[in-house]
């Protein structure tokens, strides 16, 4: 095989300009491919760990109809003690979890005295909510939070409301709120902290500690609207979810039907489908990339045995068994991917690693400075290398098959 | 002496659009081993024809041709490239020599690729074979960098690689001058005398054909004469 591996790659060597030009092109699709993966990847992560990690956790169980009336915040929709710890043993019976934080979601009046608008209000255990939501505490941005994420009578409040009422951390504010029963009940409360916008379901809530909010909506009960969840791995969702739902199921309502609802994040954020569309384009990328090489490589391969008929009849009156001129012709096509391939990889490495060094910072909603940090997954690269090969083989193999089995002397009498 | 190929009465028809052209008509003959053999005759004769239908890459339309012990109508493709690897040596009229290899890896082509012959053995063979055609001090050179009978003795060193029993040379003096044409010549029968092996080469040039043993002329695909030292 050394043997027409080496005679493949004079064979390259000596069409320089066209071996150039169409390893050059699988380079720009390799380096195109892993560019967009590994960017995209990282976008991905990034916004996915932003809604996941500071807003809306992996995974988060409600009563049944709850999402689906998610805008009013309903309070008659909130799970009901006995519901509330039944979750709480589903939770601890998983070893997929790591933390879980209940809210209480509700709708207030905010109010700093002078001016009045409307606010989404979670209610949380501060403790539990900064281990559920790991990224929390870093959207504080004014505000101290040293002495824990949330003091009792204290709100943290979003940046956008904060600056359009000039509040600042220590000033006081009003809440105003109503119950269950329709009466009205208001709150003094400090701004502990201003927390940043972040893109998605529960980027501009403002929260307070889950006792300030029973105590607002004049709660006797100690329900909750929902459980948010954190796993170990995002990479484990769907069992989570379906171990959660199958330890849930018991508790049905009037209907017969469950209860409890089960949702993934992709099932509450909006971003799922912008996730689902960069998944797409992945797919049509490496689409792309098959094309390219398919087309390159067969198109250079169909070229060299035109130019070499004579060539090919020379060796194959010697005596050269039609399977080694076969082979010729497909190590010709497979080095010219292997070339491309290995150069399209180091560059790709090159230019993250660049991309690493010298960082790259974009704005996606209403959030600023957004620092991209692509990674290249030896997983991706290998199963690009692999589609090259396999690709550029398939493109190889009509023009070696016909070469294999050209007439000698139809060939030797090619001009 | 052994037979190397016994023509009875061969043919070969090729169809042109709707014309069939007898290209050999009822040849017969026999060529005995270690002979020195030109095909004489004009264009069209039917020399290449023969040439090919004894080095297995055309097919005979009918009679028998024997070659080397073997009916090479009988083989299919792959047999047929593999009796042209294990027992034939050919030289062309354009040299076709592979331009991206040296003139030693040209030569030493059909025993890595062909026959698979160990380094050290395709070695020495190679080597003996630069000297023996006397090209040793252009062994790295490539076709483009020597001239046209330099080529053609590179032609003859690689028909001789694989140790043949014959070697089949198409107008092997075409593309050469009258003194490289008679020194490829001598090289030929040289090598014949070197190596026991048989030659059979065509040609149209009259001043080469006396340098043949065994002389045999076609017209329009007929055998017209036979002179030298075989019988037809």
């Amino acid at each position: 095989m050394r043997k027409v591996l080496k005679l493949a790659a004079r064979n390259l060597a000596r069409y320089w300009r066209r071996t150039l030009l169409t390893a050059g092109l699988i380079i720009l699709g390799v380096v195109a491919v892993l560019l967009f993966v590994s960017v995209s990847g990282s976008f991905k992560g990034l916004i996915v760990g932003q809604i996941t990690d500071s807003m809306l956790g992996h995974v988060q169980v409600h009563r049944k109809g709850y999402v689906a009336s998610i805008d009013n915040l309903p309070l008659n929709l909130n799970m009901k003690p006995a519901e509330v710890e039944r979750v709480e043993q589903a939770l601890k019976g998983t070893d997929l979890v790591v933390a879980s934080s209940p809210r209480l979601k509700f709708g207030a009046m905010f109010s700093n005295f002078t001016e009045t608008t409307s606010i989404r209000l979670n209610g949380v255990i501060p403790e539990r909510e900064a281990s559920a939501m790991p990224m929390l505490a870093g959207r504080v941005v004014q505000g101290n939070i040293a002495g824990g994420l949330l003091e009792p009578g204290k709100v943290l409040i979003p940046e956008i409301m904060a600056r359009g009422m000039k509040i600042k951390p220590g000033d006081t504010v009003v809440l105003v709120a109503t119950n269950l029963d329709g009466s009205v009940n208001g709150k003094t409360f400090t701004v502990q902290g201003v927390l940043g916008d972040v893109t998605g379901p529960g980027g501009r809530d403002g929260y307070v500690q889950m006792d300030d909010a029973r105590a607002l909506l004049r709660m006797t009960e100690a329900e909750v609207s929902e459980i948010a969840v954190r796993l170990k791995s995002l990479g484990q969702l769907a069992r989570a979810k379906a171990d959660l739902t199958a330890a849930l199921s018991e508790f049905k309502n009037p209907q017969g039907q469950p209860a409890l609802d089960v949702h993934g994040w992709d099932q509450l954020s909006p971003f799922a489908n912008i996730a689902r569309m960069i998944d797409l384009l992945d797919v049509f990328v490496r689409v792309m990339l098959v094309g390219i090489v398919l087309i390159s490589v067969m198109n250079v391969m169909i070229m060299a045995v035109y130019e070499r008929i004579r060539e090919i009849g020379t060796i194959s009156a010697i005596g050269t068994p039609p399977r080694r001129i076969l082979a010729l012709f497909v190590s010709e096509g497979l080095l010219l991917a292997v070339i491309g391939t290995l150069i399209g990889a180091v560059l790709s490495y090159a230019i993250v690693y660049a991309l690493n060094i010298w960082p790259v910072t974009f704005v996606f909603g209403r959030e600023q400075n957004l620092l991209l940090q692509p990674s290249l997954a030896t997983a991706d690269v290998g199963l690009i290398a692999i589609v090259v090969l396999v690709v550029a083989t398939i493109a190889t193999l009509q023009p070696a098959w016909k070469a294999a089995r050209m007439d000698p002397i139809m060939a030797l009498r090619h001009v | 002496m052994a037979i190397v190929v016994k023509a009875e009465v061969l043919e070969k028809t090729y169809q042109a659009g709707d014309v069939a052209v007898r290209a050999v008509r009822g040849v017969e003959f026999t060529i005995e081993a270690g002979a020195f053999v030109a095909f004489v005759g004009p264009s069209g004769s039917g020399k290449s024809t023969l040439l090919n239908m004894i080095g297995g890459l055309d097919k005979p339309s009918g009679g028998r041709l024997t070659v080397l012990d073997t009916d090479i109508a009988a083989l299919d493709r792959r047999a047929a490239a593999d009796f042209r690897g294990a027992n034939l040596g050919f030289i062309f009229q354009d040299f076709n020599l592979i331009p991206v290899l040296t003139a030693y890896e040209n030569i030493e082509y059909p025993l890595l690729m062909v026959q698979d012959w160990p380094a050290e053995k395709r070695h020495a063979r190679v080597t003996e074979l630069l000297d023996a055609v006397g090209m040793a001090d252009q062994a790295d050179k490539r076709p483009d960098q020597l001239s046209g009978g330099q080529k053609q003795r590179v032609a003859v060193a690689r028909a001789l690689a694989t140790q043949p029993k014959l070697v089949l040379a198409d107008e092997p003096t075409a593309n050469l001058d009258h003194d490289t044409a008679y020194r490829i010549i001598g090289l030929m029968k040289k090598m014949r005398d070197e190596f026991g092996t048989t030659f059979i080469f065509s040609t149209h040039d009259p001043k080469i054909v006396g340098e043949a043993e065994l002389i045999l002329t076609l017209e329009d695909g007929r055998l017209v004469n036979a002179a030298g030292g075989a019988h037809a």
